[in-house]
């Protein structure tokens, strides 16, 4: 694990191909052509995705952009579909039926982690599959037109918490999947984005795919559609999002060592995150200064609850 | 002919006792009422190394077909069990398995669907079922329900479609009857090994399984699935006749009970059908020309085959243990009516619902449907069809 090496890793064929039909600037595939690097060329993986997004725009009959085997099942079920292909995986293996190293990445948006798959992903966590679930996280239902999720920050205006004369986009707070997720006391869970030269992805990528057992993987992936910033403006969003502490960089091994991964050298007030999206827009206008100072109060309790398990 | 093996076994004993002679490759399950024990009874097997299936303890019946699904498509043999509300749980899988051509086996102990909420038997979990594109044996007594899942991965991977093998909750699934077992060697000689054409563990040959399939493909898809639906009925017969050939059990679409010369019938499934056939044993010793046509294969639904059995039958009852709701009785009901129209055959028919949620029903109360068949008595009430033993 510790012999990353940036060149080495950037120069691995793509196993998520292009051709397909996601969106410019779309975070997911950047996450997923990423995350897929990690695969060590010499070994084989079988993506189980699903229904989201991901899967309509690069499985669509009869293209694949996959070079590995690929099985899009249901919506809510992408871990539970993992854990069968593993279950074989072993079975066969113990028959000597199959002698091939193969991985098994499961791949959900917000919508299929937090939400519609959340039961199917607790149980496969639970069980120990050796599995990454990686969920590509844009903060609501985008392949549905925007609506909000567990996922969703407070605030958002979405298609089913729109900004009103009466509302100010969605009136709760998001869910925290990966310390649920943490809290399975699975061998490795870890939240990341894009930053820099994306090590920090790479590495966690990597560790999760070759650590035995079941890990998980939430990754920060904007949304031009949804959260409403043009496509070149998405690695100012990352970099914000993280420097804010709005999206920690950290990681969890066995569900109690608490590591963070980086952090950023100053702090900036949430405004900086929130001016860069259309979703927000209603918050930055005069009048609504208390709305912003919740959600700065919310993500100040989070990153110093966080600082508490990393004992910084 | 291959050796027997006289027991005394349930029919949840039963289903366990073939699933450990087949030896899959994955079982993923997930316990409910009465079909429980057979997870139970795998576990047990596994823990104690008579076999070396994996096997996944889920935490729902969706996931249980989820993980079926992943493993089938990864190209291993195999499969799961269930009953009632868990079936219906899987709704949604069910035609996910059927589209994407997997080879799987469901061992479903019929069992009432909610609400209100019952464990006893009856078919409305397996007919609410019957269109996911899945081949469904039904049996009548433990001996058919270990002889159908004997049979039933040959059927599935020669027509890769999925089979489900239902037997009646508690009546069959915890009754304990004399059976005949296999030799474990013939089973498994029999059943033969899997070897997919295609799978997603292929290292050489990577595959993409449930494509995202615009208008353009859609239909191509699903009549695909109506085409091996309807192929599969002479793997049905060819498998059954091998099976028959070997182990001396043969069996059919359906079996025809004095039903040579029989003016009037009795259609019905399930174990029920025993309580049937004595009724026409004792109105037979009468003399009356009754009959009993015990259906075995419900999909695919072998309509011209059940017309030609019911040629020259005065008066049918149909006996369907589900409520459908259509107002216009029963499923097997309308399918037998549809099927009785397209042959152009004009029998009375006398379409009842009978058995929900456990409800007995005893041989004189088949009695009583036979003289009414013979009487002409066809009153069914307020609704087009007869409900029997029930509180109006």
């Amino acid at each position: 694990m510790s012999d990353y090496n940036f060149k080495e890793f950037m120069s691995r064929p793509d196993r998520l191909t292009p051709g397909h039909r996601m969106c410019a600037g779309c975070g997911a595939t950047i996450a997923l052509r990423n995350v897929l690097k990690a695969v060590k060329p010499e070994d084989h993986a079988v993506i189980c995705n699903a229904t989201s997004c991901m899967e309509v725009s690069t499985f669509t009959y009869p293209y694949s952009s996959w070079t590995d085997s690929y099985i899009h099942n249901a919506f809510e079920n992408a871990a539970a579909t993992a854990g069968g292909v593993e279950a074989a995986y072993n079975a066969l293996k113990k028959k000597g039926k199959i002698d091939d190293t193969f991985k098994f990445i499961a791949v959900g948006g917000d919508g299929g982690t937090y939400d519609i798959g959340f039961q199917s992903l607790s149980g496969a966590m639970e069980r120990n599959h050796d599995m990454v679930y990686v969920c590509y996280d844009n903060e609501a239902y985008m392949n549905t037109g925007i609506q909000r999720s567990s996922a969703t920050p407070m605030f958002a205006d979405t298609t089913t918490t729109p900004a009103g004369k009466v509302s100010d986009g969605k009136p709760q707070n998001r869910k925290d999947i990966t310390e649920v997720i943490a809290a399975h006391r699975v061998p490795y869970v870890a939240q990341t984005t894009f930053l820099g030269n994306f090590s920090d992805l790479h590495k966690k990528a990597e560790k999760a795919i070759y650590t035995k057992g079941a890990c998980f993987l939430t990754i920060l992936a904007p949304c031009p559609r949804g959260w409403r910033y043009d496509a070149e403006n998405i690695m100012d969003i990352c970099k914000a999002a993280v420097n804010t502490h709005f999206w920690p960089m950290y990681e969890v091994v066995d569900g109690e060592k608490w590591t963070l991964t980086y952090e950023p050298k100053e702090k900036w007030p949430i405004e900086e995150f929130l001016k860069l999206q259309g979703r927000f827009k209603h918050l930055l206008k005069p009048g609504k200064e208390e709305e912003v100072a919740m959600l700065q109060a919310e993500v100040d309790r989070r990153w110093e609850a966080l600082l508490k398990k990393c004992s910084l | 002919m291959a050796n027997k093996i006289r027991e005394r076994l349930s029919g949840n004993e039963a289903i366990a006792t073939a699933i450990r002679q087949i030896n899959p490759d994955v079982m993923a399950a997930f316990p409910i009422t009465p079909s429980t024990e057979i997870p139970q009874f795998v576990s047990s097997y596994v823990a104690n190394g008579l076999i070396d299936t994996e096997f996944v303890p889920v935490e729902s019946e969706h996931s249980a077909m989820s993980a079926t699904i992943g493993a089938s498509a990864a190209g291993a043999r195999a499969m799961t069990a269930t009953s009632s509300a868990g079936l219906a749980l899987m709704w949604e899988e069910l035609h996910i398995a059927s589209s994407d051509r997997l080879p799987v086996v469901l061992a479903l102990v019929n069992r009432a669907l909610s609400g209100p909420i019952n464990i006893n038997a009856d078919h409305s979990d397996g007919m609410g079922a019957k269109d996911c594109g899945w081949i469904q044996l039904y049996s009548e007594d433990n001996q058919e329900a270990y002889d159908n899942m004997c049979m039933a991965f040959r059927i599935s991977e020669k027509v890769m479609l999925p089979v489900m093998v239902c037997q009646d909750g508690f009546i069959t699934s915890h009754a304990v009857q004399n059976i005949t077992l296999n030799e474990d060697q013939d089973v498994k000689d029999f059943v033969g090994t899997y070897n997919p054409e295609d799978y997603l563990l292929n290292a050489a040959d990577p595959m993409a399984a449930g494509p995202y399939s615009v208008t353009q493909y859609y239909m191509e898809a699903r009549r695909g699935v109506a085409q091996a639906m309807r192929d599969s009925k002479s793997t049905i017969l060819a498998v059954s006749k091998e099976y028959g050939e070997k182990f001396g059990r043969e069996y059919g679409f359906f079996e025809k009970y004095c039903m040579d010369d029989a003016e009037y019938a009795i259609v019905i499934m399930g174990s029920a059908a025993g309580a049937a056939k004595d009724a026409c044993d004792k109105l037979r010793a009468e003399g009356k020309k009754v009959g009993v046509l015990k259906l075995r294969v419900y999909r695919p639904f072998p309509a011209e085959e059940i017309a030609e059995a019911l040629k020259g039958v005065k008066a049918i009852a149909a006996m369907d243990r589900a409520e459908s709701f259509s107002g216009n009785s029963g499923p097997m009901s309308c399918e037998l009516r549809a099927a009785l129209f397209t042959a152009k055959q004009t029998p009375d028919v006398l379409s009842m619902v009978y058995g929900l949620g456990g409800r007995d029903i005893t041989v004189e109360d088949m009695e009583k449907i036979y003289g009414d068949l013979m009487t002409g008595n066809f009153a069914t009430g307020e609704l087009p069809y007869r409900y029997v033993n029930v509180r109006e």
